[in-house]
């Protein structure tokens, strides 16, 4: 159990059931009266957030929370197959568990993922990515504007938006955290 | 001589922090002559003291022969006993576990006590010491902090505990208190409100949240004490001081009770002090003020770390 004085930002804890973290902290305490512990917390699982005060007396579940690396290996129909960077051991997740991160799946890349009472809850993919343009509309030659976008293919089928000045061929570096484009790292 | 290390980053915040530290010196010599302008006595008294007064929320830490004082209350009480009518006192004070933006374990405390004043004397005095001490550091009477402006040279807002109530919180304090919400509305819905144009002084609180103050004559279901709040931020806590032996005994004993059922740590008697008010006490008022935050406000800063020495 934590108490309610190991609160601050980014410790993680339990509420009925759930896992949270705590993403704002702050002690108040009027000068004769209990110290507070005022908390902005998110759920792990659900992204939701919520505002929760604590007092000096309160007790705080600690969650069954572990951070394990994990290597992405391959596609096996609706599931995608990693293995544990220590054990080896195989964890099969599908797009439930990944959501649009599936599109940015790179074999061998090395992955975290946060599990809760032993379910995978959360992945989190090498931040920036390399990837092929299979489609888009020809590059307008010396256009080097970054603020006006057109769409453009990935061999997966996912659609990105990149500068007027990205071609067919180009390899672009991708934010995997927001699915946006970052940079062009070859032209074709 | 030349440096021969790199620049430890203690070493670079301390510089950082010099023109906030003067502005912070220059404040507290301003309050030390508006006190010797007004024939007050500096006086000292134990850092470590035997006895902390028991209070439900305020933890003195426990140290080697006794305990690090939360204040120094009961002392400069003793002293005012003995017949220094005016004293005021600059110093650390320490309060366990309290650690956050605008609380650090060690800050330092103004406190000052006056014979024969109530708390509506000291509530003009502080308004005139503050005005002094911003004409003095700061040249003009005009704060500006987190983006609004608090004019001391105005008549201050007063404004009763039970008022604040309804109108920032919308509940009558006395569910409040029997809802045991009372600190959380004063922190989240009411102290952010106080203290902007002009400050605020939140007076006539519960009897039950009286700790050392004399009750109202007119109205004993409020205790005769206020506090100042500028920008949101709790400055100082006064009162009229109870003189009643029988009262304040009756009072410690309770606290200590919540004390020890909260599992809070039991203080010794404050002995010295409760015989002291046998033998008699004279009608008086005191305060604390919270210096770090007074010199944040003057500094324009809302933390506390930014106006003190890192700890």
């Amino acid at each position: 159990m934590y108490s309610a004085s190991d609160l601050k930002k980014g410790l993680k804890i339990e509420i009925e059931g759930q896992p949270y973290t705590v993403t704002e902290f702050e002690f108040c305490k009027p000068g004769k009266g209990t110290a507070l512990y005022r908390c902005r917390l998110k759920n792990m699982i659900t992204g939701a957030t919520m505002d929760r005060t604590f007092r000096p007396v309160d007790k705080i579940d600690v969650p069954n929370v572990e951070e394990r690396e994990i290597h992405y290996s391959y596609q096996d129909g609706d599931y995608y197959v990693f293995s544990d960077a220590d054990t080896y051991e195989e964890l099969r997740l599908d797009k439930d568990h990944l959501g649009d991160k599936i599109y940015f799946l790179i074999e061998n890349s090395v992955c975290s993922v946060v599990m809760f009472n032993g379910e995978p809850i959360d992945v989190t993919l090498p931040t920036f990515i390399e990837k092929v343009i299979v489609d888009t509309e020809p590059g307008a030659r010396g256009d080097t504007a970054t603020n006006v976008l057109k769409p453009a293919k990935l061999d997966n089928g996912y659609e990105i938006q990149v500068p007027l000045f990205i071609n067919q061929g180009d390899t672009v570096k991708i934010d995997t955290r927001t699915g946006a484009y970052a940079e062009r790292v070859a032209k074709a | 001589m030349p440096n021969v290390s790199p620049k430890p980053e203690l070493i670079a915040r301390l510089e950082e922090l010099k023109p906030r530290l003067t502005l912070r010196a220059g404040l507290i010599a301003a309050l030390r002559r508006f006190y010797a302008d007004h024939g007050f006595l500096e006086t000292e008294t134990p850092v470590l003291i035997p006895a902390p007064a028991p209070e439900e929320y305020i933890e003195a830490p426990a140290a080697v022969g006794g305990f690090l004082r939360s204040s120094p209350e009961l002392e400069m009480k003793c002293l005012l006993a003995a017949g220094y009518d005016r004293i005021f006192q600059l110093g650390p004070c320490f309060r366990r576990d309290e650690y956050g933006r605008r609380h650090r374990p060690e800050f330092t405390m103004l406190e000052w006590y006056q014979s024969g004043a109530d708390y509506l004397v000291l509530a003009e005095f502080t308004r005139a010491m503050l005005i002094f001490a911003a004409r003095q550091v700061l040249g003009r009477t005009t704060l500006s902090w987190r983006g609004r402006t608090i004019e001391l040279d105005t008549p201050w807002q007063y404004l009763s505990v039970r008022d604040a109530y309804r109108d920032y919180a919308g509940v009558a304090v006395e569910t409040a208190l029997a809802a045991d919400s009372f600190d959380e509305l004063m922190v989240t819905k009411i102290e952010p409100q106080l203290g902007w144009g002009r400050p605020t002084l939140l007076l006539d609180y519960p009897a039950c949240r009286s700790s050392l103050a004399r009750l109202k004559a007119s109205d004993p279901t409020v205790a005769e004490r206020w506090e100042l709040y500028l920008g949101g931020l709790e400055i100082a806590n006064a009162f009229s001081e109870l003189t009643a032996a029988g009262e304040q005994r009756e009072r410690f004993r309770q606290a200590r009770e919540n004390r020890r059922r909260d599992g809070g740590q039991d203080y010794p008697e404050a002995s010295d002090f409760l015989t002291m008010l046998d033998y008699g006490l004279p009608e008086s008022s005191g305060c604390a003020l919270g210096v770090d935050r007074l010199a944040m406000v003057w500094a324009a800063v809302d933390d506390i770390g930014e106006i003190t020495y890192p700890r």
